[in-house]
């Protein structure tokens, strides 16, 4: 057993997702089959689907602050401090310079260049129009940075640019380096601002992987028959991290602890996803925790709702959890709130970790014909379930040019 | 535009890129920045909206005339009557 000044816990947990802006709120959205998907209209492209979250930015930000600042940003800064809040740290005692900021995107910068050049447009593309805020807006740090501002922290902060894999990545970095004994307090997650990018849509369109549905909420449908594609959301989640020693120390309520993880490339495709390498990364994240497939009682798929992409994961999956993994249960979150991108991997976990306590698995909505080659064993269609057991959950993240990363948290025992 | 109406063009650009302040006290005679919460990519903002709006270029060199409301509207109102 490793001392507790070496096990690294989660003592709270902040987000906004597309259909809730609190744990609580989207907890029950899960548990009650609410989507967060709505019909959404962005420059150039015209009519999309979307997951859109309706936070209050003003709950923790001036308007000035929001005129100024990013939406990724804003969802950084509403995350962590929501975090802060529930895992009830006396912010105003925490020493600043010891807090550290990771998180995970998948990009940063796309939405506001994208702004800039439309404003100019409206001045003939006279460069004397670009804006000052261009650079401190686009720069990678940025929300990691504006988190920083808001919350006073002195000590480091950085994103993780990981495509799609990139939420688990801020998690990852939050716990080596908490082990590390770098800082003492780690606000770690991922956010997404994509659905401010016409690019990105216009890029999966292009790519013929961009969901289209009548009904909004019926579009993301992993695993489905009749999926065609993915919905692009926006949101975040950021977790406070802490050492085991310091969390008992200050009688912090434990939410998890992180097991173990495992980040690796496929080394294969710009676009497409290799089923290999992702078994290699699930397997290697469990090994690494001192566990067996079989140990692993929930497994939040990364599936978005493209046919390729969704029979590959399965393929991973059927490949290390295999007829022994009786208590293994899968499901899928993307299925109510669409793909948040760089919030991915951590909004999805966040929306697990109840089911530590509750052993409720949320299901994966919208599958209306199974595709075969996606049935696994325990994959939780359209109702939740109650699983016999569930002490650790292991979340899938995949990302473009070919980055698979895992993370594995269990039920705190001391 | 008369000298109120660039007044209240000047405030309302102000106000846009300050919305949080409150200007219902401000001293014409004194400086902005030491009134309200003005840095300096605030203070480029304003001339980025003098600009855009009323197609109105200020030099650097320039910037030390636009330090008070006041000094805003001798400075800006010759300008705006050439446009």
């Amino acid at each position: 057993m490793r001392k507790p000044s070496e096990r690294i816990v989660i003592t709270g947990v902040g987000l906004a997702a597309p259909n809730g802006d609190s744990l609580a709120a989207f907890r029950a959205s899960l548990l009650h089959g609410v989507s967060g998907v709505e019909r959404y209209t962005i420059r150039y492209f015209g009519e999309t689907l979307a997951g859109v979250c309706h936070f209050d930015p003003l709950r923790y930000q001036k308007r000035k602050d929001l005129r100024c600042g990013t939406r990724a940003g804003s969802i950084a800064i509403y995350a962590a401090n929501e975090a802060v809040r529930d895992a009830r740290l006396d912010w105003a005692a925490v020493a600043k310079p010891r807090v550290g900021v990771y998180l995970g995107i998948t990009e940063h910068g796309t939405v506001e260049t994208e702004h800039e050049i439309y404003e100019i447009s409206k001045y003939n593309y006279d460069i004397k129009y670009w804006s000052h805020y261009h650079n401190p807006r686009t720069v990678a740090n940025n929300p990691a940075g504006e988190v920083t501002l808001n919350l006073g922290i002195t000590g480091p902060h950085y994103t993780l640019g990981g495509a799609c894999a990139a939420g688990n990545l801020g998690c990852i970095q939050g716990y080596q380096q908490l082990l590390l004994g770098e800082v003492d307090v780690a606000l770690a997650g991922g956010v997404s601002e994509s659905i401010q990018s016409f690019g990105i849509f216009a890029g999966f369109k292009s790519q013929g992987a961009l969901a289209e549905h009548a009904d909004p909420a019926k579009a993301s449908r992993p695993f489905d028959l009749k999926r065609n594609g993915i919905v692009i959301a926006e949101g975040g989640a950021v977790f406070v991290m802490e050492r085991l020693s310091d969390a008992l120390a200050r009688g912090a309520t434990i939410v998890a602890e992180i097991a173990g993880y495992a980040v690796n490339s496929d080394a294969t495709d710009f676009v497409l996803p290799n089923s290999e390498r992702q078994g290699e990364c699930i397997a290697s994240a469990i090994a690494r925790a001192g566990l067996e497939p079989k140990d692993i009682h929930l497994v939040n798929t990364h599936a978005t709702g493209t046919r390729m992409g969704d029979i590959q994961e399965c393929q991973a999956l059927r490949r290390v959890f295999g007829p022994g993994c009786r208590d293994t249960y899968f499901n899928n979150t993307k299925s109510f709130i669409g793909h948040a991108m760089g919030a991915a991997g951590v909004l999805e976990l966040a929306g697990n970790l109840p089911a530590l306590q509750d052993r409720v698995v949320h299901p994966t909505i919208n599958v209306d014909e199974l595709d075969p080659e996606c049935a696994l064993p325990n994959l939780v269609l359209n109702q939740p379930a109650a699983a016999p057991r569930l002490d650790t959950i292991l979340n899938t993240s995949f990302g473009m040019v070919g980055i698979n990363s895992v993370l594995i948290v269990k039920r705190y025992q001391p | 535009m008369t000298r109120d109406e660039l007044k209240q063009a000047i405030l309302g650009i102000i106000q846009d890129i300050l919305p949080d302040e409150n200007f219902a006290t401000l001293n014409p005679d004194a400086k902005l920045r030491d009134q309200i919460g003005l840095d300096s990519m605030d203070f480029l903002d304003i001339v980025m909206e003098l600009r855009k709006r009323y197609g109105v270029e200020v030099p650097e060199t320039d910037y030390p005339q636009l330090a008070t409301l006041n000094s805003c509207l001798d400075y800006l109102e010759p300008r705006l009557k050439k446009g």
